[in-house]
């Protein structure tokens, strides 16, 4: 199917690489597949896809991920 | 609360189901669709059997049980006032509080002796896993994101696949929503049918079919056309596709009722300027309604269409009314 591709360079994601620590939550949650996982840390793969929808900050157990999620 | 008195509901959808989804999907009722938040059982379950979480919302919890034939399990239904996980999530409804309050409410850890609750995955937006597991005594698990998919993550040992974890927006998911873009947009529409009504009482060159044509046709391509060609339309903002959608209808209708001809000329250029810009405006509506625009991306783009969207509105709209009161002939 068909990706669908919004604006570029525009979410407010951020990860803090220094305090994750490798649970996966966040490639988990992420509808988008933001997040992949190397060396038992999360990294950003297609950061652009973020829809701030706020799931992996609220469920990241060591807040190393930061975003103003909207609603609905 | 005892296992005798959870209501037993099948995974078999009857024709009244059917046509209550079909309701809500056209906007009839459509805030007041609910279940009663709760327990209830499919099939036959024990206190092995798995339970599910999900809204009250009963488009949702109707897809879910058909996605259920031949399975028992428990289904937890969280008071998200009628609407669906994803959305009542964003709001907070289908979060970690009510998600606490539910188990408890229902005494579920009397009914199924495992600790673990499979929640879809889109309800994370709301629920804190880590303080909910404290909180419940029961383990947090996300499962798919689809109903189809929650038998096959069960029997695979409550593994998702990459592609169960992926929202998608293929052409029947956007097909499915725009009834509820147009049927607002029709409803708005009756004041500005009167208004062209009523300036058609003194209006030297009257409002005629071709231009009530245009109208309907830039209304269809942004509540209809942009949605369900979004992929294949060029550029990313939803405004550039709406107004690009709006200026090939509008050019077709305009051609089609001899627009662009001697007399009428200034009008066919108001015209122009106006129609797109009204699909436009009508597309950027739909961002709210996608599952891959975020909020500050819908910011930025009405930070820069807007003023174009309606410096174009207002111009062809002042051409348009003016050519109409004060032209001279019929077209």
């Amino acid at each position: 199917m068909t990706k669908h591709k919004y604006l570029e360079d525009v979410t407010t994601l951020t990860l803090n690489t220094d305090k994750c620590v490798g649970c996966g939550l966040c490639e988990i949650v992420c509808p988008h597949g933001v997040f992949e996982m190397a060396k038992g840390k999360a990294y950003l793969a297609d950061k652009n896809s973020c829809i701030e929808c706020g799931a992996c900050a609220l469920n990241c157990p060591a807040k190393a991920l930061n975003v103003n999620p909207g609603v609905g | 609360m005892s296992k005798n008195n959870i209501p037993k509901v099948s995974a078999t959808l009857s024709l009244k189901d059917i046509a209550g989804a079909l309701k809500v999907r056209l906007g009839i009722g459509r805030m007041n669709y609910m279940v009663e938040p709760g327990l209830y059982a499919i099939g036959n379950p024990d206190g092995s059997s798995p339970v599910l979480v999900s809204a009250n919302y009963k488009l949702t919890f109707d897809i879910l049980r058909k996605n259920l034939t031949d399975f028992s399990c428990w289904l937890l239904i969280l008071d998200t006032k009628g609407v669906n996980v994803w959305c009542a999530a964003g709001k907070g409804t289908f979060g970690t509080d009510e998600l606490v309050n539910r188990v408890e409410i229902t005494c579920l850890s009397d009914i199924v002796y495992h600790k673990r609750l499979i929640l879809p995955q889109l309800g994370s937006v709301g629920v804190n896993a880590h303080e909910a597991a404290r909180l419940t005594g029961f383990s947090i698990t996300y499962g798919p994101i689809r109903a189809k998919d929650i038998k096959a993550y069960i029997a695979n040992s409550y593994t998702a696949t990459k592609e169960m974890r992926l929202v998608e927006f293929n052409f029947m998911e956007r097909l499915v929503l725009t009834p509820m873009e147009l049927v607002p947009v029709l409803k708005a529409s009756f004041p500005i049918m009167g208004i062209i009504f009523l300036t058609n009482q003194f209006a030297k060159r009257p409002f005629v079919k071709g231009d009530i044509a245009a109208y309907f046709g830039a209304v269809f391509s942004g509540a209809f056309i942009t949605p369900l060609l979004l992929p294949y339309i060029p550029g990313r903002a939803f405004a550039w596709k709406g107004w690009l959608t709006g200026l090939f209808t509008t050019f077709a209708i305009l051609c089609k009722s001899k627009g662009f001809t001697k007399g009428s000329r200034l009008m066919s250029f108001g015209q122009i300027l106006f129609f797109p810009a009204l699909s436009s405006f009508i597309a950027m509506n739909f961002t709210g309604s996608t599952t891959y625009t975020s909020p500050s991306g819908v910011k930025e783009e009405m930070k820069r269409a807007l003023p174009i969207i309606f410096s174009f509105g207002a111009l062809g709209a002042i051409i348009i009314l003016c050519s109409h009161i004060f032209g001279k002939g019929r077209r």
